[in-house]
């Protein structure tokens, strides 16, 4: 189908789309990258009277890696999050997730930020904002600027707390601290769909290569992403089955089209003692 | 309500097209209806299929999920640049008929741009590599097979062609 009338600005400045979500913010919807919105609008699953294109604010689209951690502009899309060797670097989860978002083609034009904002509960960043405690930057004519918590930022299934009146401007993906290893890994029905069950993990070591600190984020096991921290569970076998068991019976996933909740469930089990070992290993002395 | 219409210019195949469109205008229709281009092909409307795939910029995108008026003063290569500067096939499309890479040709536009940029990238792909470059774009009557070896024939041309220009 075809998307319904809409009314278009295409704003040069970060200023200038502030003040058209003071005056429209209600009815209208930003458009980054569109990879989610404009399907829904070609489906016409979604009507909003107005549409703000951030697509020419150029100053939002931007990788920047220091020490403490990668900052993700608005308009970055996913592959120059993918590409960003910097960012890589810093914050390996960063490539290793977004490597499994959709097809090549859709991250050419898909942003990073845009997809915090849209909150799929099947989504790959969330999950991983959430899992390194990271940030939304925010701005609005009324409240200026503000940061949100990623265990502020998903408030439901495609609800975030950006509110409508609100440009996000940045994400912020702290560095892990210490000696932490990261992994993520997912299984779909198809290359490039939408995951059953996704996984995320980090992993803190000592130098004697004890756990310090560990934790999975989830995704599409329930209505936002979600984040287990299995530090206590017994890490006394080389498989890891005993903390991935510890973290799946946390989860509450439910049956849907495309997977039983049991195998949702199953499936979280599996992934999570793969994820937790090869993040291990990948920072084990 | 009279929509409102938006001028814009699009550089297409290397050529400045100018146009007037209502918003709601996708890139891939505008191309279509107002340019005549009917070489892109819409299936899902939705970004599954990659029919409508073509070059933003030099880079693979959907047309079906972006609006003309966001392309506006961008440069678009659809499948009907992916030719030669005389008009003779391009590599890609070659390998395609070579291979029998092609039957209803309806999701081949798709296919004929996302590789073309893609061996930009990746000149001389592995046939996994060549599997998984086309991952995003969906054919129902060829299946795969001929697509992947045109891919890599595709590549060889391509490399045949550089060195004889050389």
């Amino acid at each position: 189908m075809k998307p319904p009338p809409v009314v278009y600005h295409g704003p040069d400045t970060v200023d200038e789309a502030v003040r058209l979500l003071a005056e429209h913010g209600g009815h209208a919807k930003v458009l980054a990258g569109g990879q989610s919105l404009v399907p829904m609008l070609n489906m016409r699953l979604t009507a909003p009277a107005r549409l703000i294109d951030v697509n020419r604010l150029d100053e939002l689209a931007y990788v920047r890696t220091d020490l403490e951690g990668v900052r993700v502009g608005a308009l970055a899309r996913h592959a120059d999050v993918e590409r960003a060797t910097h960012a890589f670097e810093a914050v390996p989860l960063l490539r290793q997730a977004v490597q499994t978002v959709a097809h090549p083609t859709i991250r050419n034009r898909g942003t990073t930020v845009g997809s915090l904002v849209h909150a799929d509960p099947c989504a790959e960043m969330p999950a991983v904002l959430l899992l390194l405690d990271g940030e939304v930057l925010l701005r609005s004519d009324r409240a200026g600027e503000r940061v949100v918590k990623a265990a502020d930022f998903f408030v439901g299934p495609m609800e975030s707390a950006c509110e409508e009146d609100e440009l996000a401007i940045e994400a912020y993906f702290p560095k892990p601290r210490g000696r932490t290893g990261t992994d993520w890994r997912e299984l779909s029905r198809r290359n490039g769909d939408y995951a059953m069950c996704g996984v995320g993990t980090s992993v803190r070591v000592d130098d004697t290569g004890a756990v310090t600190c560990a934790k999975a984020a989830y995704i599409g096991m329930g209505p936002v992403p979600s984040v287990v921290d299995v530090t206590g569970a017994d890490f006394s076998g080389a498989d890891f089955c005993a903390a991935a068991e510890h973290a799946a019976d946390q989860l509450d996933p439910e049956d849907d089209i495309h997977a039983s909740a049991e195998y949702r469930r199953h499936l979280a089990r599996v992934l999570t003692a793969r994820s937790l070992k090869a993040a291990y290993e990948a920072v084990a002395p | 309500m009279t929509e409102q219409l938006h001028q814009i210019t699009v550089t297409v195949n290397g050529v400045a097209r100018r146009g007037e469109v209502p918003a709601r205008r996708l890139l891939a229709d505008f191309l279509r209806m107002d340019l005549g281009l009917t070489g892109t092909h819409l299936g899902c409307e939705h970004g599954v299929c990659g029919a409508c795939t073509l070059l933003l910029d030099g880079v693979p995108v959907r047309s079906c999920l972006i609006f003309a008026v966001s392309a506006d003063g961008h440069a678009v290569t659809t499948v009907e640049g992916c030719c030669e500067a005389g008009g003779e096939l391009g590599p890609v499309q070659q390998a395609f008929q070579d291979c029998h890479g092609l039957q209803c040709g309806f999701c081949t536009p798709g296919f004929i741009t996302t590789i073309t940029a893609y061996l930009e990238e990746n000149p001389k792909p592995t046939e996994e590599e060549a599997r998984e470059a086309i991952g995003g774009n969906l054919c129902r009557c060829t299946g795969y097979q001929n697509i992947v070896k045109a891919v890599l024939r595709a590549a060889d041309l391509k490399r045949e062609r550089e060195s004889a220009d050389e």
